[in-house]
């Protein structure tokens, strides 16, 4: 123990030099524009409030996944952070129920997903979600036209999308009729279509069970004979996240399984070279969903201005900002009444509007154990060995048998280590 | 010019060209197209929009599309070379794109819309260099504060690495005394030892001495380089031991020896630590990444990583960026590059 | 043996520029004013005393940052749990190291429990052997063209040198732009009629490409080394052996060679020690891919600490404790042969 108040100790003078009353620091990280956007409404709001001095520390979203989290252990850390692995830290967050002017406010319109952000069994008010994401397809619609193949409709299985895009791209020439990121979160949606659920009674994880094998299974053979691209999925060992979406905006991929977040990054860089449209995502035997995700925005417990922090949140969460923030970062948001409202996004681009409410219906047909998968604790660890582990089957280094045998036995091992 | 061609191509003593030369220039042809290539590629690269990074086949150069304003629409048309039904080929503008029809106006003429086949089109490019690559940046972000602290860490950490390796190196070639062996074993056998492997327990170490989200903290885990001791002590060995002697006959302390007699004649392998170290520094990413979480510490490197996102890299920021950091150890290279082989000539580097 | 010269023989190398020496002007003012104290110290310890003040600088930093880090390596190692702090981990003795020797075969890395550490030992003693060996041919050459008369040679000489100069990270970044499937290399053969190909899907060229992008940023220095060694080599020894009508292979196998050893050594050595760490640049060019075939330890026991989750420092420092000893070993064996090698000189 002595360790530790050592470190508290000169934590805290460290603190005392650097931090003055007043100010509030947000560790922020940017996948487009929404660092400048956030700026804005911060600066307008140190207009508002002279006396608090809000610094936006923009960082690698890296700085985020691997360092926060060990600053936190240490009790440092910023006094507000834009955080993926939200659950996973709960237990670092501030309540900020006792201190924002209107809870009420919060548990109604953010009520949704506050779970996903406190620990087990709280009513903890951790911040809120800056953005929602679901995972959907993206189809080249020129291509598709050119080929003169129609594009499957809203209840489309797996298997006619795959059949329709390896019409396309032998008609068209493309390498690749399909391609998913490489990434574990996205692999999930269509593993619960197929029927899977990674939860095990005791809330910890279970073995694959026969739905995941038979998404698994599929998309392994589907990569193996050039049905899915296979190069994003090989080019790194590990879980490390990889997209394809470059393949997808130089038109060589017919159907790219991707998600939301994706729309203002092809709003930039496709501009007019073709069409595309979100399609949702595709069905299997059990169900035809998405999985849910995003960022949020979550107050430390470690801040030394505890007020300060809870007036920049209440501020930042406020009906119209959110509501601004959303139109103009292409974000859908979280916010229960701005989404009654309707968004109306801030785009040149017909395809946006279009693709953004076409996720915005998708998140209808997602399913309840989809919608489980963020605020559990366990599923960053399934998202990790299922992503090293098909990469490697699909690299040929080992069956898919073994891969499935070797998910298993790395969670496992995950979870004894861990030591819960 | 044939005298130029003669001057290039004589040969000692006169002699015709041999084969050896011939894998010479090869060699230094092929090294030259090699080696600097790439890095030219890049700098073109960080000219190009970020839809101009996503084409294949890539351009070296950055081009865009060209465009026009035509009357009667609002906004700038991009123009398009279309063949059109009658096998002609003309300049268009595109106003819309339906499918895989494009609605197209000649821009002279703006009355009429000619359909085109998107097959049949090609855009009309024209090079552009995509300059707000780097205004942006440096608008956005903090360049001159990242740019000084990164100044500060590499000159800061260069100079006490200078001093405190040349210290330990004079003391553990000049002195005898018990343990200098022992000392000498752990240095050589610590070179070894990758940052990456003791990220965790150094980490912990900075936070609980109170240098997390500090300069310090980048800069005193660099400096007690096992390297620079190694090179510096390898090179003093060479200085005879007399020149020490005949200063303590002259009454000199020890610490003028060291700063009046060793260090001087220490200056080339001294260079060579300094050229290094302060390259080392200058490109350090993933330390200072894990150390500095605070906008107003962050170095160059640091600052150009915020550009990876979760989802998305911003990829033209992050070569225009590059393109940047490199330019001060180019310059600090040509400054010092006649240092380098002088310093590793005369160190005997053994 | 090329004994380097002795200093007063030596081209005056630290020629004194004006505007150094006024720059040097305070820095010798601070330096003369230290001297009063530390007369004072040399007068109370002696000589002795003044060695350890010399060396004690150095070696209080190196204590604090590099070797308490290893101790504390040490410790993570017979514990587990997630917690980053010693005092929440618990004990639990040579666990770390029996789940990494926990394999049925012990000739087949998928059969043991962490096949990743297995495979990338595996991938990393390859690339070692592969890019020492081919680093140190491929600067030999360039040394000795570099050390003929060429005009323009310290151009030339600064060609070789520049990728030194840049970051690993940049040095990956580059060469991932180059090989990629919208790269520099398909648009360059694409003209020629291939199609473009995953250059880093393909198991075999993504380790030749970063054998070949890691000699690539590195022999640029030991080019140097290597050249400076040449050029200690004096001139009347090849004159001799021409006048006796050597043929110029032979001079190379017994005049050459022979006199470049010992930089040939330090150049073996520092090779090793780079190659062994190699991290940054294979981080960013392939990322460990396709599949695990260019992991290797460092990026295996950073991704085990710190990257995946929940994150295992004890695992890792297990690994980076079994790699360090290996380590001390090829150091130790190395000093062994540098030795021999001295005496040898000294008969």
């Amino acid at each position: 123990m002595a360790l530790k108040s050592l470190l508290a100790a000169s934590a805290l003078a460290l603190m005392a030099t650097t931090a003055q009353a007043g100010d509030v620091r947000i560790m922020w990280y940017s996948d487009g524009i929404e660092g400048e956007v956030f700026q804005d409404l911060i600066n307008r709001f140190m207009k508002e409030n002279p006396g608090i001095n809000v610094i936006v520390d923009n960082v690698a979203y890296s700085v985020i996944k691997e360092q926060l989290p060990v600053q936190l252990e240490a009790g440092n850390g910023p006094d507000i952070a834009r955080v993926t692995a939200i659950k996973d830290l709960a237990k670092h967050w501030l309540d900020l129920r006792p201190l924002v002017a209107d809870a009420k406010y919060w548990d109604d319109n953010f009520g949704a997903n506050a779970d996903w952000m406190r620990p087990d069994g709280s009513n903890q008010i951790s911040g809120f979600m800056t953005q929602l994401t679901l995972t959907g397809g993206f189809a080249n619609k020129t291509l598709f036209e050119q080929a003169g193949i129609p594009l499957p409709g809203p209840k489309a299985t797996w298997d006619e999308w795959a059949a329709a895009a390896k019409k396309v791209a032998a008609s068209q020439q493309i390498p690749y009729p399909m391609a998913m990121d490489r990434s574990g979160h996205r692999i999930t949606g269509p593993n619960i279509s197929f029927g899977a659920n990674y939860i095990g009674k005791d809330g910890k994880p279970a073995p694959l069970d026969a739905g995941a094998k038979a998404f698994l299974g599929k998309f392994i053979d589907w990569a193996k004979d050039g049905s899915m691209s296979k190069d994003v999925w090989v080019s790194a060992a590990g879980q490390s996240y990889r997209a394809a979406a470059d393949d997808f905006i130089n038109g060589q991929v017919a159907y790219y399984y991707a998600g939301s977040w994706q729309v203002p990054n092809f709003a930039k860089k496709i501009g007019t070279n073709f069409d595309w449209v979100a399609t949702g995502s595709p069905c299997g035997p059990t169900a035809c969903t998405g999985l849910p995700g995003g960022a949020g925005l979550v107050a430390v417990k470690y801040t030394k201005n505890p007020k300060e922090v809870a007036k920049v949140m209440d501020y930042l969460a406020r009906k119209d900002i959110v509501k601004e923030f959303s139109e103009r970062t292409l974000f859908l948001p979280a916010h229960k009444g701005v989404i009654a409202e309707g968004v109306n996004f801030k785009s040149d681009s017909p395809l946006v509007k279009e693709a953004l409410n076409n996720f915005v219906n998708a998140t209808k047909t997602t399913s309840d154990l989809a919608l489980k998968m963020p605020g559990w604790r366990w599923s960053d660890t399934m998202y990790g060995a299922i992503v090293t582990r098909v990469g490697q089957a699909i690299a040929g280094e080992m069956s898919t048998t073994d891969a499935f045998a070797r998910i298993d036995s790395d969670v496992a091992e995950k979870v004894k280590a861990s030591g819960l | 010019m044939s005298t130029a061609i003669a001057f290039l191509t004589r040969r000692k003593g006169g002699k015709f060209w041999h084969w050896t030369d011939i894998v010479t220039w090869v060699w230094l042809i092929g090294g030259l197209i090699v080696m600097f290539g790439p890095a030219v590629w890049l700098t073109f690269s960080s000219f190009k929009t970020p839809a101009g990074l996503a084409e294949f086949p890539p351009s070296l150069l950055p081009y865009v599309t060209q465009q026009v304003r035509v009357e009667g629409y609002e906004k700038p048309l991009p123009l398009f070379n279309a063949k059109l039904a009658d096998g002609s080929t003309r300049v268009l503008a595109e106003v819309r794109r339906i499918g895989i029809v494009s609605q197209m106006v000649d821009p002279k003429a703006p009355g009429e819309i000619i359909k085109v086949r998107i097959g049949d089109r090609e855009p009309v490019r024209e090079i552009s260099f995509a300059t707000e690559n780097y205004t942006q940046p440096f608008m956005q972000f903090d360049f001159f504060r990242y740019l000084w602290n990164s100044v500060f860490v590499t000159v800061t950490a260069t100079l006490i690495t200078l001093i405190v390796n040349s210290m330990a190196a004079f003391a553990l070639s000049k002195y005898e005394f018990k343990g200098r062996n022992a000392a000498m074993l752990v240095i050589l056998a610590t070179l070894m030892v990758p940052l990456s492997v003791i990220l965790v327990p150094l980490y912990s170490i900075i936070s609980s001495v109170g240098l997390f989200n500090s300069l310090w903290g980048v800069i005193l885990p660099t400096v007690a380089t096992p390297t620079g001791v190694f090179i510096l002590r390898q090179y003093m060995l060479t200085i005879p031991d007399e020149l020490i002697d005949a200063a303590r006959m002259d009454k000199a302390s020890e610490w003028q020896i060291y700063w009046r007699i060793i260090v001087p004649l220490t200056a080339p392998a001294l260079a060579v630590l300094a050229i290094f170290s302060v390259v080392w520094r200058w490109n350090d990413f993933l330390w200072p990444l894990i150390v500095l979480s605070r906008r107003e510490l962050y170095t160059l490197q640091v600052g150009l990583s915020i550009y990876s996102g979760e989802l998305n890299v911003q990829w033209h920021y992050i070569l225009a960026m590059t393109v940047v950091t490199m330019i001060p150890v180019v310059l600090v290279f040509i400054f010092l590059q006649r240092f380098i082989t002088t310093g590793i000539a005369g160190s005997g580097l053994k | 043996m090329a004994q380097p010269k002795p200093p007063s023989e030596r081209p005056a190398a630290p020629q004194r520029h004006d505007w150094l020496s006024v720059l040097l002007q305070p820095v010798h003012l601070v330096m003369g004013l230290a001297d009063y104290p530390l007369r004072y110290l040399q007068k109370k310890t002696g000589i002795g005393g003044m060695a350890a003040f010399f060396l004690a600088p150095n070696m209080l930093i190196f204590a604090i940052f590099v070797l308490l880090p290893l101790v504390i390596n040490l410790i993570y190692s017979v514990t587990g749990g997630s917690a980053l702090f010693l005092d929440e981990r618990s004990f639990v003795g040579a666990d770390q190291y029996r789940q990494i020797f926990d394999c049925t075969n012990y000739l087949d890395p998928m059969s043991c429990q962490e096949d990743a550490f297995w495979t990338a030992v595996g991938n990393t003693f390859w690339f070692v052997v592969l890019q020492v060996s081919l680093m140190i041919l491929v600067s030999l050459i360039t040394a000795l063209i570099l050390n003929r008369e060429l005009i323009g040679r310290s151009f030339w000489r600064a060609v070789f040198f520049f990728p030194v100069l840049l970051s690993p990270v940049v040095v990956g970044l580059i060469w991932r732009w180059i090989l990629q499937r919208q790269g520099l290399l398909n648009s360059m053969l694409y003209p020629l009629g291939f199609e473009p190909y995953t250059w880093l899907s393909d198991r075999t060229f993504a380790f030749a490409a970063v054998v070949g992008v890691s000699i690539w940023a590195h022999m640029g220095f030991y080019t140097l080394i290597l050249l400076a060694g040449l050029q200690a080599i004096p001139k009347d020894l090849y004159e001799a052996a021409e006048m006796d009508g050597t043929k110029p292979a032979r001079i190379f196998w017994r005049i050459t060679l022979p006199l470049l050893m010992p930089n040939l050594l330090v150049v073996i050595v520092l090779a090793l020690i780079k190659a062994v760490q190699v991290f940054d640049e294979v981080f960013v060019l392939t990322g460990g891919g396709p599949g695990t075939s260019t992991l290797f330890l460092t990026q295996y026991i950073y991704e085990t600490g710190f990257v995946s989750l929940p994150r295992n420092a004890g695992l890792a420092a297990a690994a980076s404790i079994l790699m360090g000893l290996v380590l001390v070993v090829l150091t130790l064996l190395q000093l062994g042969i540098a030795r021999k090698n001295e005496n040898k000189g000294k008969r």
